[in-house]
């Protein structure tokens, strides 16, 4: 099946009907009663047969050789099959891609890598032989500790393809000349997604074709990526992903694990290998967002308008694989000021490889950006919603751009609104109420509209007025598979009862990522398209078996600035015997465009604020420098927020369309809630005790 | 070392051999499919593998499967009713649904065994963390119900659909939620 | 996990027999701690003696024997469960730091699982301990400590060794230190008494150890006298999360006032401070027959903290017990428990 490429047009405001009504998640039911499969639960064929458990073993050292995997004891132990090592696993082809190299040699480029993987008959028996796999190690010196090193350098790129440094006008010259100087660091730790479904997957090789169930936010993707490197045919990889237990950006590329499941799988053809990373393991193994130190530059005059802005990233990525945060990227689209400079450089470690974790760039980029702006506004004593009103620019600085819609000023004016913002007093320190200071803090946020190329739909008319739509789109929770079917009912003109969805399956057409705020722009561009071309072929009323398969084109303004905005605001108390810190109050407002599904679009920006609360109060890994270890690997010492933490948390969006941004007319809700929030609670923490606080997690100790 | 043992799952009556090493929570998923209660960490820290344990919430990954020879397990799939041939939702899982209580679902069927505890413990005037007296009667307040789901992380942040889940099912007659 | 032999035990003395006899026996109780540890490899044992079902599981209102302090009290079987311990009558009202302690701690779950003599046994949270990958004395005697120049933000600040510098993580025994609870064992040899700050032990050059009980004694009961104070006592977690989440540190305190305000009795145990939890009898001392003011709970509490060894990961343990010492003695002054 081959697609046309479609110029799409954005759905018509009168056709729209599905779009923007309260439609319940139509995979609720299984959801609520368990009976949805996630990665490793499925037991079709040719899953159904007892799998094999694989287990890995990891490296126990940062960097090195592996001398000799001695498996002697692991093999004797009753129910185990086989333990894979370097010199015994199947081979890859060359690639670029040092993460995906699982066994292939004896390297050991970070503590945590896979250096072997055990195979048994049961999950008991291969995690016990995995614990009696012996590995002689010739052991290297590393680095691990994040630090100025003779290594650091400037990339030439950071995520995804972004300039690492960009410099216009005078800053230095500015600053010398500024009223007010706001000059700090700010600081991010380590954090590690921990979606609640760890990284799992089951595998099963019949001699041609690799069936994967896999637990992915792409499985196009997976397919694109493994396939090459095992020397198959992309259609030889089946891969599966109907529910996914969360991903928020680990599972948005395949890890290690996932090439360990397919390679043990590969050794026994006819039987499944089912993989269940362990939480710990996912420590090492599964992505984590690199810590940043931002330092920020800002100049003012006396009334509080920008005249110079300077941040500039230090952050570690892994020796061997380069991976850039775009810390510094909002900086470069956020104010108005003539004088300008961003830059990034990074520290190679002898690490695991940093990646994707919710709105990489922007949530440690504006976390630094947004407390720095607080001490701006504290310093020229203005009120810091009207510091930001002040620094509005007309045109996006970077581009010159004029934006689509730059809703910023309309969510901070709305949420000060509904927040009672102007009950607020100017100063610091000003209120106790029982055993605690209480404040309150602002900070905006911001996203871009990401609209991917390389998506298809398929569209076939049915029996009785239905329609059979079909692309490799994957819910990760975020509601795709209820929201894309809203737009195909609007698309093709038809109740949405009238849709059958398919998803998550790469037998269907290419779909990217579930990734970047760019799901729904995307996939939808596809349907929209592909419901217009099929009308156009086929008229309105078609002949059951007829269909189209289209890829959008021109789905997305290229001579405007598009982003979401949005305002965060939250009350802090801080306990003033003990520095206790909770969050009573959070509210987000968003100009996000057009919400497809406001019951999903709810869940999606809650979501991100509260996970915005959890990295500004509690979410730091330590990674202990003597070993490159991430020490605290279980959900005991990587805190989340739990139920007790989030309470009166409220999410408002502003009523807008932005049919330049997507055919839908959304800009993607995905990460933004997660942007600026605990930049709002540090500032809230400033304005509670006067205390300012320029590193996340903001924790009791901070105020003792 | 393999151990017979007899267990009620959701009604169902399973007699199985186990290795004794066998968690509860992998003899239900891995030997007799029953994958509703799911594997978040495995490590008793994120509340995804929460049962009714002879109705009681409890966590079957912290529980060797042969130390509960016996006894009565009622996962989320479980407590689902049935009207002909239609499943029928626990009124507890049907306000999860009308709450949007829940994203990618994996900690959910935890959740709801977890609310249905919940509810049971408040009706037998258990205190919790956030009980301002001790002993006086308890109530079912928002604090009460945040604290008391607080052992089931949600890590795509549903808190608030929960909690209107659970306060809606709390306001309810007993009889409508047991 | 190393393969298992399982016994269910009939009775105590059978367990005991079975446990002391063999040095790869242990007692499985709730099992929260100790199945955890057999996934991770922290735990090796050959034979577990399931005690889950000995009938240790009444909670009554007794006259205490002698060598217990005699008088009133109540006795706690070793089998009762974390969630009904706190909400037996008897114990939030006459006791309140107890049931305070057990609702602090881990989760609603958890709490129906895990047992009152389980509980006083649960071995530290150190991430070194629990990671067998990595050097650590309690877990492997003489491998050395990680948490010395490590993570240290939960490590101790008191009566730590250079062998060990974790904590203890129960908030129930540091309840029942402050109540003065004596904990009933029986060994091979018959049954003992052992007073609740006997229980529980420091580091020393022997972290492995982490209480005064030997191999295959087992708990049967726990025994809290009542008293005035018991009835005005309170507990105060500090921590990071506002729930479920182990003490940064911890205070559970009991106060009684005479008519002029002045302290007539105080018992005070700190949590996330040491080895065991912490009577802080130096400071107790320092306010008998004095106000409980603001600076004179400060002043006392530095007394108590006046070996502290910190580290920059955990300075502000120190602090932090103190104000969250005298935030639980202002409290218990308001009436609240």
């Amino acid at each position: 099946m081959s697609a046309v490429e479609q110029p799409v047009t954005p759905l018509e405001r009168d056709a729209i009907r599905s779009v923007g009504t309260a439609h319940p998640r139509v995979d609720g039911p299984l959801k609520v009663a368990g009976r949805a499969a996630y990665a490793v639960e499925h037991r079709e064929a040719p899953y159904d047969a007892r799998p094999l458990h694989a287990w890995l073993v990891q490296s126990t050292v940062a960097r090195g050789r592996v001398l000799a995997v001695d498996a002697a004891r692991a093999v004797a132990h009753p129910g185990v099959v086989s333990v894979l090592d370097h010199t015994s696993a199947p081979r890859l082809q060359e690639g670029e891609d040092r993460e995906l190299e699982v066994l292939q040699d004896d390297r050991v480029d970070f503590r945590g890598q896979i250096v072997a993987v055990v195979l048994a008959e049961t999950s008991e028996a291969a995690r016990e032989a995995a614990g009696l796999v012996e590995v002689a190690y010739d052991e290297q010196s590393h680095q691990a500790a994040f630090e100025e090193t003779e290594d650091t350098y400037e990339p030439e790129t950071v995520n995804p393809e972004m300039p690492a440094r960009t410099e216009e006008g005078d800053v230095d010259g500015a600053l010398a000349g500024a009223a007010v100087v706001v000059d700090a660091t700010y600081e991010t730790p380590v954090e590690h997604n921990n979606p609640l479904e760890p990284h799992a997957a089951i595998a099963h090789w019949d001699g041609e074709v690799l069936t994967l169930a896999d637990s992915t936010q792409g499985v196009h993707p997976v397919a694109q990526t493994l396939a090459p490197l095992l020397g198959l045919e992309q259609a030889q990889l089946h891969v599966v992903a109907p529910y996914v237990g969360g991903g928020f950006g680990s599972k948005g590329v395949p890890h290690a694990p996932e090439m360990a499941v397919v390679l043990a799988a590969m050794t026994q053809p006819g039987r499944a290998v089912r993989l269940a990373v362990t939480r710990q393991q996912m420590f090492a193994l599964t992505g984590h967002r690199t810590p940043t130190r931002s330092h920020f530059r800002l100049g003012a005059d006396a009334d509080g308008r920008l005249v110079a802005i300077e941040h500039e990233v230090l952050e570690p990525t892994s020796r061997w694989k380069e991976f850039g945060e775009q810390t510094a990227a909002p900086t470069r689209m956020m104010y108005a000021a003539r004088n300008r400079r961003t830059g990034h450089r990074l520290v190679p470690l002898d690490v695991a490889v940093p990646s994707w974790m919710r709105a990489p760039g922007e949530m440690p980029g504006m976390f630094a950006h947004e407390v720095a702006m607080d001490e701006l506004a504290v310093a020229c004593g203005l009120d810091p919603i009207e510091l930001r009103v002040r620094n509005e620019p007309d045109v996006d600085p970077e581009t010159g751009k004029p934006f689509s819609r730059r809703g910023l000023v309309d969510c901070l004016r709305r949420g000060a609104e509904r927040f009672g913002w102007s009950e607020r007093p100017a100063e610091a320190r000003a209120t106790l109420e029982g055993d605690w200071w209480v404040g309150t803090g602002v900070a905006a946020a911001t996203y871009p509209a990401m609209l991917n190329p390389g998506n298809e739909a398929r569209i076939s008319a049915a029996d009785g007025g239905h329609y059979d739509v079909a692309i490799g789109a994957v819910d990760i929770g975020t509601g795709a598979r209820t929201v894309l079917q809203q737009i195909a009912a609007d698309a093709l003109g038809v109740d949405a009862s009238c849709i059958r969805l398919r998803i998550a399956d790469t037998d269907l057409p290419p779909a990217t990522v579930a990734g970047g705020s760019s799901g729904t722009a995307s996939w939808g561009a596809a349907i929209v398209a592909t419901a217009q071309r099929f009308r156009a072929d086929h008229g309105d009323a078609p002949d059951p078996g007829v269909w189209t398969q289209a890829e959008a084109t021109d789905a997305q303004s290229e001579d405007h600035a598009l982003h979401s905005f949005g305002a965060s605001f939250a009350e802090v108390r801080v306990h003033r015997w003990t520095g206790e810190v909770r969050v009573p109050r959070l509210l987000g407002v968003y100009s996000v465009g057009r919400v497809i599904n406001p019951v999903t679009a709810r869940s999606q920006l809650i979501g991100g604020l509260v996970m915005g609360m959890s990295v500004g109060l509690f979410e730091e890994s330590y990674r202990d420098p003597r070993t490159g270890h991430v020490v605290t690997q279980d959900l005991a010492t990587y805190h989340v927020a739990s139920h007790a933490d989030v309470r009166d948390l409220q999410v408002e969006w502003l009523d807008e369309e932005d049919p330049l941004a997507s055919p839908v007319g959304g800009r993607g809700i995905g990460e933004i809630g997660v942007v600026g929030t605990a930049a709002s609670i540090a500032n809230a923490a400033f304005h509670a005790t006067g205390t300012r606080v320029r590193s996340i997690p903001v924790t009791a100790d901070r105020f003792l | 070392m393999e151990t017979r043992i007899r267990l009620t799952v959701d009604g169902r009556q399973r007699e199985t051999s186990v290795d004794t090493r066998t968690t509860l929570l992998d003899l239900l998923r891995e030997r007799l499919d029953v994958t509703s209660p799911k594997k978040g960490c495995d490590h008793g820290q994120c509340g995804s593998c929460t049962v009714l344990l002879d109705g009681r919430r409890h966590l079957t990954c912290l529980a060797l499967a042969v130390a509960y020879d016996g006894s009565e397990v009622v996962t989320a799939a479980g407590l689902t009713g049935s009207e002909g041939d239609d499943e029928t939702l626990h009124p507890v899982q049907q306000a999860f649904l009308d709450h949007d209580g829940y994203q990618c679902g994996y900690c959910t069927p935890g959740q709801v065994c977890s609310a249905v505890g919940v509810l049971r413990e408040l009706g037998e005037g258990h205190p919790s963390h956030v009980t301002e007296d001790l002993t006086g009667p308890v109530a079912a307040d928002d604090d009460e119900l945040r604290e008391r789901m607080s052992g089931n992380l949600c890590r795509c942040g549903a808190y608030p659909g929960i909690l209107a889940a659970v306060r809606e099912v709390a306001g309810q007659p007993a009889g409508g939620i047991a | 996990m190393r393969e298992l032999d399982y016994h269910r035990a009939d009775d105590a003395a059978g367990a005991v027999a079975l446990v002391s006899g063999d040095p790869e026996a242990s007692f499985l109780g709730g099992g929260t701690n100790l199945v955890d540890h057999l996934k991770l490899g922290v735990a090796r044992p050959r034979v577990l003696v399931d005690i889950s079902r000995l009938p240790l599981d009444q909670v009554e209102e007794v006259e205490l024997p002698g060598d217990s302090g005699g008088g009133p009290g109540l006795r706690v079987g070793a089998n009762v469960r974390n969630s009904d311990l706190a909400a037996h009558p008897a114990v939030r009202s006459g006791w309140p730091v107890v049931s305070r302690a057990l609702l602090a701690g881990a989760s609603g779950q958890l709490r129906h699982q895990a047992t009152t003599g389980g509980n006083l046994m649960q071995r530290t949270r150190c991430v070194y301990f629990q990671d067998v990958t990595t050097a650590c004395n309690k877990r492997e005697p003489g491998s050395g400590c990680s948490a010395i120049g490590g993570y240290a933000r939960y490590n101790a600040v008191l009566g730590a060794s250079e062998h060990c510098v974790t904590v203890h993580p129960s908030d129930l025994a540091v309840a029942l230190a402050a109540v003065d609870a004596v904990v009933v064992v029986l060994g091979p040899d018959g049954e003992r008494r052992v007073p609740f700050e006997e229980l529980h032990r420091l580091p020393g050059d022997a972290p492995e150890r982490d209480t005064t009980l030997a191999h295959g004694e087992l708990i049967t009961a726990v025994e809290l006298p009542a008293s005035a104070a018991a009835a005005t006592s309170t507990y105060h977690k500090a921590r990071d999360r506002a729930s479920y989440a182990f003490a940064l540190v911890s205070v559970a305190a009991a106060l009684e006032l005479d008519e002029a305000g002045r302290v007539a009795d105080v018992r005070i145990a700190w949590g996330g401070i040491a080895h065991k939890p912490w009577r802080a009898r130096v400071a107790e001392q320092a306010l008998l027959g004095a106000e409980p003011t603001e600076e004179r709970v400060a002043a006392a509490c530095a007394d108590e903290l006046a070996d502290a060894r910190t580290s920059e990961g955990n300075a502000f343990k120190v602090p932090m017990v103190t104000a969250a010492t005298q935030h639980v003695l202002q409290s218990l002054q308001g009436g609240r428990r």
